[in-house]
């Protein structure tokens, strides 16, 4: 991992959210499902972003403006600078059979890069309305439902689950399929394992997420 | 020296983040293990962040067994932050420190924001502590009392070799869609910015108050933060919030703090030591 200030090349609007494509400079992309701290101008600390694609030379990640941090990631512009650090925690163990990714909202940032790794496996994306699913572009193979229809009940039997999404879509995914490789979400100050803020819940223990995670086997 | 806020680096997971300290100070050690509040633990404010970790750590048994060796290991002094909710606790783990080379001195937390922390707590505890162990022993003060220098006497007085000033002050953030609080127990300590006006002002008290070497903190971003600093009256100075966004924070406030002495005049930051208390016109300014 190594802390960079990179150059934005674009953003571009999918659906609600922004993806963000940076200069990739000396930082490696990392296995999917690692993250990175990037730096919201303007606010006190940065934020985790999971890579979403590394096209030749960049980095992109798939931005949801939910607050002020993420609102001001969005508003980058070509030629803007901001300092990146990663890649950061545990991603998707590649090692499967037979993967299904499945994905709600912007759980599915990790995708893109994820889906190119394992061969354009296919994925399942819920989303709340058919703009938010407009995401789903980015992800080849994938089907894709709207509310209210629940993606976990999409989940045929038999494949490795990888999913990312939120914690309610996580354990229902657990539920159907328990060996399944989670990607969980905290808010998380620094990202290296510092400040004890990302720990979450999982199975009655709380783990970091950013040094133990941020993707935990169910089981 | 720079140091590190206890609390804001695990040395044994950013271990090049602790050798480019002068000394490392641990997470707070409570006589047994703590898993810590229920998430969510932080939230960002516009001037700063809360937290609200409540002292997650391994217990001081499994400290001294399993971290310790490894922190010895590491090439840079190392403080340990002690913690408790009777005094008998700080005695004991500093007794259980007392014999273990690896340690340099003993921070005792007295002051987190969600104890109260009176004048005859500290002195009690610093007392305590002093009677359990021959550590060099500093005493982390809250600035959330009516005066910090009477507190800081108080620990003077029972037998404390310098000050650690401050640790965080309550806070609330509110989640906007819901009225509710943003943090899972509710409050949390205030870092970052924010804080900074309140050290300083704290560091420069406890200076006038008692002299004491002390460990300046509070919302230190930069080097020039650094400086007022020790012109307040800090020996040392230690980085906290600024640590989570970045890990590279101390090598380049080590630099910006020799560049904005040295723009001053001066010829080491050492030489700001207390200078705001001087009249203004021996500050010499370029």
């Amino acid at each position: 991992m190594r802390r960079e200030r990179r150059n934005v090349v674009a953003t571009e609007p999918v659906g609600p959210y922004t993806l963000l494509r940076v200069t990739r400079g000396g930082i490696v992309p990392g296995i999917p499902g690692q993250f990175f701290m990037l730096e919201a101008p303007g606010r006190i600390l940065p934020r985790p972003m999971s890579l979403c694609l590394a096209p030749a030379g960049e980095l992109a990640f798939l931005i949801d403006p939910v607050g002020p941090g993420t609102h001001a990631l969005c508003e980058l512009g070509s030629g803007d600078e901001l300092h990146l650090f990663g890649p950061l925690g545990n991603g998707f163990d590649l090692d499967v059979e037979r993967p299904l990714l499945v994905g709600g909202g912007i759980g599915v940032a990790p995708f893109p890069y994820l889906s190119q790794a394992l061969g354009a496996p296919p994925a399942v994306l819920g989303f709340r309305s058919d703009w938010h699913a407009q995401a789903a572009e980015l992800v080849p193979n994938a089907h894709v439902c709207v509310d209210p229809t629940l993606v976990t009940d999409l989940i045929p039997s038999g494949f490795d689950v990888l999913a990312c999404g939120p914690a309610p879509m996580l354990e229902a995914a657990r539920g159907v399929a328990p060996e399944a490789q989670l990607a969980w979400e905290a808010p998380m100050a620094c990202g290296y394992g510092a400040c004890y803020g990302c720990a979450v819940e999982v199975d009655g223990e709380l783990k970091r997420l950013c040094v133990e995670g941020p993707v935990l086997r169910a089981a | 020296m720079l140091l590190n806020a206890s609390g804001c680096l695990d040395a044994l997971t950013a271990p090049e983040v602790a050798r480019s300290l002068d000394a490392f100070v641990t997470k707070t050690v409570t006589p047994l293990p703590r898993e810590g509040n229920a998430p969510v633990r932080i939230a960002e404010i516009d001037v700063g962040m809360l937290n609200s970790i409540g002292l997650a750590n391994p217990g001081i048994d499994r400290f001294v067994t399993r971290s310790l060796p490894q922190l010895g290991k590491l090439g840079v002094p190392v403080w340990v932050s002690v913690g408790g909710f009777e005094t008998d606790d700080y005695a004991e783990i500093c007794s259980r420190l007392d014999d273990h080379e690896e340690v340099d001195a003993i921070e005792l937390n007295v002051s987190c924001p969600n104890v109260e922390a009176p004048v005859e707590s500290v002195a009690q505890i610093v007392a305590a502590a002093r009677l359990a162990s021959r550590k060099t022993l500093w005493a982390k003060l809250s600035p959330a009392v009516p005066d910090i220098g009477e507190v800081a006497k108080a620990a003077q007085a029972a037998g404390a070799d310098g000050l650690s000033v401050v640790n965080t002050i309550r806070g609330l953030k509110l989640d906007v869609a819901t009225l509710r609080p943003a943090l899972g127990p509710g409050h949390g300590g205030l870092s970052g910015p924010a804080l900074k006006p309140i050290a300083l002002d704290a560091v420069a008290n406890c200076y006038r108050a008692t002299g004491m070497p002390i460990v300046g903190m509070g919302g230190i971003r930069s080097g020039l933060d650094a400086l007022e600093f020790v012109a307040a009256g800090a020996r040392h100075v230690a980085f906290g919030t600024v640590l989570f966004a970045d890990p590279d924070a101390p090598a380049r406030i080590r630099m910006e703090l020799h560049r904005a002495a040295s723009e001053r005049g001066l010829n080491s930051y050492e030489d700001a030591y207390a200078i705001a208390h001087e009249e203004v016109l021996s500050l010499r300014t370029t």
